[in-house]
């Protein structure tokens, strides 16, 4: 059988010398020809010839982030704020295995990557020889496509594949394996931008009578609901959505992934559905008669029990991935196609459904149950936090997380007006991901405020990136919701575990990250009562050259609701303790 | 209990029968093997050789579960790059073979017996040895299940099968 290399031709042989390029040299010609301008990359071994090169090159970046999970995180930070691809480049061996999380990562949340890795030389490779892992292997699971390279032939084809598969249908990572001695093995660069994968053609226009049975079943209907997740945002159909949901005026909820995919200043917002989203989003997911889901994958986290999931309603789904449909919950009409595609598409057919009713319904609901900033004026609300940042920023900025309470919080209390603007690990939920992820962000997107919100236990998984961001002089506010405890696992363990806060608290070994921020050159502010969070955020605004941490430390035993607890209905709520 | 295309009913645990056609390489075929281990599905037997094309391979899968799960299974393996056609034959006549060669204990009094049994199947005998016979027998799954479930009580030695492999039928009469 043939070995992974796909499709191998035979070995040219080469004519003239001068005409012929090393592995390398493709490599970089080959990203320069497909407009990468960024690389997130660590050194090692088995890509030294690849650095060599790159030591002339001055019209890419090469951002050298400390450790290779951060690299992978930083990447998909930049793909998820650009809409590009983010580039991550990696040594064999440790390298690679390091790249592993940001990757899954990625791959959850359907992110654009390539990740290029060396490898042992080829005649090397199954020797267990220094720094070899079968990083294809390991990936593979975790990759939507994935390359060894061992013929340099091969390797700008596969490359501009490479891209093409990242970027189109689905999107998602893609690992290139590049064996040491095919790096330095010389070929004819093509240029030939064309590529053809004849197995892979992804669908894009929806079917006819699909979209006239959805158009037909939102202008009958008496409380219709647009369900729109994180398709919107990769499929960049922000703007067919507005106009669609403001025309037939239809409410819309995100998921967390699709925060920002529709402006929540619009009347017809009803921000977050799902385990802590709004009262109304789930209220309004559970009474609608038409379900209109796009780009939304019908998640454990967004649908609570299943058989309580929007038990009366009609379920339009649209999604370029056929395998999302009706894989948790059955769909009355299937549309396999690209939403920027299909939702222009739908509301050329549909009227304006006579909905007063139902938006009286909502409206009672929006004003009976609003999310809640409790009021304190000695200790620091967490939700206050990120009103306040959201304040400070006026909606504008990138905000990125971690994971967990804070997370939610952001989610929560953060107006989101612009897609590619809220930046979380929502699929596989990885802590670690949102300091890298922001300055991926800020590199690929200088002109906009970037702000991390994280948590004391997140920060401490990747704070060593300060080291990246003091380098490059990222300007990103880094704003630590301080609650010195894995705030999540807290509050799960005081709800369902007895208050038994096992290996939860984190007080006693947190540093003090005022301190810590500046031994790496970075501005290291502290607050403790909302008057100095105000004024603390008023000089980091200011601050425009290095990274700030801005240490806020909150209140600790503060709970994040509404709560849908795991194994109940979305409209079985808990909306706070009385 | 759902009904199938040609009428018949279908129960929720159903055998299906899958070809695919894939570009003729390891990391296909391993990503084809991922899906089934990675999201829980099963694999009952599995055969991968050539197809028409030399760059292209076919491999039949046979599988269960209920209608769901085999959707499921269709469209994941749809996603795979190098996957360039999905056919669930199940729902088509379709011709099926299996190839199993049996090795078992035939004594001078048990050795006619088995022949006999094995001409009943049109198997053939392909080695011999004073205390035991090699038994070659083709057909579908079920076909040689019983084969060899004929042959049990006489004392198996050892079993090679090769899983399915099928095509869709042009013709829709009995060959
Ligand atoms: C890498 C990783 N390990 C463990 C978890 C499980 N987990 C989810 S939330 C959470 C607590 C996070 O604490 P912190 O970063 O301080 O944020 P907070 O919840 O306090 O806002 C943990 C441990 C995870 N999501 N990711």
């Amino acid at each position: 059988m043939k070995s992974i290399d796909s499709a191998e031709t035979d070995d040219a042989t080469p004519s003239s010398e001068t005409a012929f390029l090393n592995g390398a040299e493709i490599l970089i010609r080959t990203l320069k020809d497909i407009n990468v301008d960024t690389i997130f990359g660590y050194p090692g071994g088995a890509v030294l010839p690849v650095y060599d090169e790159l030591f002339d090159v001055h019209d890419l970046n090469h951002v050298l982030i400390r450790h290779e999970q951060a690299g992978s995180h930083a990447a998909d930070g930049y793909a998820r704020a650009t809409g590009k691809p983010g580039v991550v480049l990696v040594t064999s061996g440790p390298g690679g295995t390091n790249t592993v999380t940001g990757i899954a990562t990625a791959a959850m949340d359907s992110i654009p990557m390539v990740v290029f890795t060396g490898q042992v030389p080829t005649n090397m490779i199954g020797n267990d020889a220094f720094q070899e892992a079968d990083i294809v292997g390991i990936t593979r699971p975790i990759t939507k496509q994935n390359y060894l390279v061992k013929d340099v032939n091969n390797l700008e084809r596969v490359i501009r594949e490479a891209f093409h598969v990242a970027t189109s249908g689905r999107p998602g990572p893609v690992l290139v394996d590049l064996p040491k001695d095919m790096i330095q093995n010389k070929c004819q660069y093509s240029g030939q931008k064309e590529v053809s994968i004849p197995s892979y053609k992804p669908t894009r226009e929806g079917h006819s009578t699909q979209i006239s049975k959805a158009a037909h079943l939102l202008s009958n209907a008496k409380k219709p609901l647009i369900y729109a997740g994180g398709g919107v945002v990769l499929g960049e159909a922000w703007k067919e959505l507005t106009d669609m949901a403001e025309r037939l005026n239809i409410p819309v909820t995100t998921t967390l992934m699709g925060l920002g995919g529709f402006p929540e200043g619009k009347p017809q917002s009803l921000g977050m559905l799902g385990m802590h989203g709004t009262y109304y989003a789930n209220m309004a997911t559970t009474e609608c008669d038409v379900l209109l889901a796009v780009g939304a994958r019908f998640d454990d986290r967004v649908t609570g029990r299943l058989d309580g999931f929007s038990p009366n309603s009609k379920k339009i789904h649209i999604d370029i991935d056929p395998s999302n449909i009706g894989k948790n919950v059955p769909v009355d009409v299937p549309i396999v196609g690209d939403v920027k595609k299909v939702l222009p598409a739908i509301d050329r057919q549909a009227q304006k459904p006579a909905i007063d009713d139902w938006w009286d319904t909502i409206n009672t609901w929006k004003k009976e149950h609003p999310l809640i900033i409790p009021e304190s004026s000695d200790t620091i609300k967490p939700q206050l936090m990120v009103q306040r940042i959201s304040e400070v920023t006026n909606g504008e900025a990138i905000v990125v997380t971690d994971v967990g309470q804070h997370q939610m919080w952001a989610a929560q209390h953060y107006t989101f007006n612009h897609p590619q603007s809220f930046l979380s690990s929502g699929g596989l939920g990885t802590m670690g991901y949102g300091f890298p992820a922001a300055m991926g962000a800020a590199l690929g997107c200088p002109d906009r405020p970037v702000v991390c919100i994280t948590g004391d236990g997140g920060f401490q998984m990747t704070i060593y990136e300060l080291a990246t961001a003091v380098e490059y002089e990222i300007p990103i506010k880094i704003a630590i919701m301080n609650n010195n405890c894995l705030g999540m696992v807290r509050q799960w363990q005081e709800l369902f575990y007895n208050k038994r806060y096992s290996h939860s608290i984190l007080k006693k070994g947190n540093p003090d990250f005022v301190k810590l921020a500046e031994s790496y050159g970075a501005a290291g502010f502290r607050a403790s009562n909302p008057k100095e969070m105000d004024s603390v955020l008023e000089q980091a605004m200011e601050i425009n050259d290095r990274p700030v941490v801005m240490d806020f430390v909150v209140e600790e035993f503060e709970n994040c609701y509404p709560m849908v607890p795991s194994g109940a209905a979305l409209n079985e709520m808990v909306e706070g303790e009385e | 209990m759902k009904i199938s295309k040609n009428g018949t009913a279908k129960s929720t645990n159903d055998k299906h029968t899958l070809s695919v056609l894939v570009s003729y390489n390891l990391n296909a075929l391993l990503r084809i093997i991922g899906i089934f281990s990675g999201k829980g599905f099963e694999i009952d037997s599995i055969s991968f050789g050539s197809g028409k094309e030399s760059n292209l391979a076919r491999i039949t899968i046979t599988t269960h579960g209920d209608e769901q799960i085999i959707e499921q299974i269709t469209k994941q393996l749809h996603k795979i790059i190098d996957v360039v056609k999905v056919n669930d034959l199940t729902y088509d006549s379709f011709v099926e073979r299996e190839l199993a060669l049996i090795k078992v204990n035939a004594t001078r009094s048990s050795r006619s017996e088995i022949m006999q049994i094995a001409q009943v199947f049109r198997a053939k005998v392909i080695d011999i040895s004073p205390q035991k016979l090699a038994i070659e027998v083709t057909g579908n799954r079920d076909k040689v299940n019983a084969f060899i479930g004929m042959l049990d009580p006489f004392g198996i030695d050892e079993i090679a099968r090769t899983g399915s492999v099928a095509l869709k039928r042009e013709f829709e009469g009995t060959v």
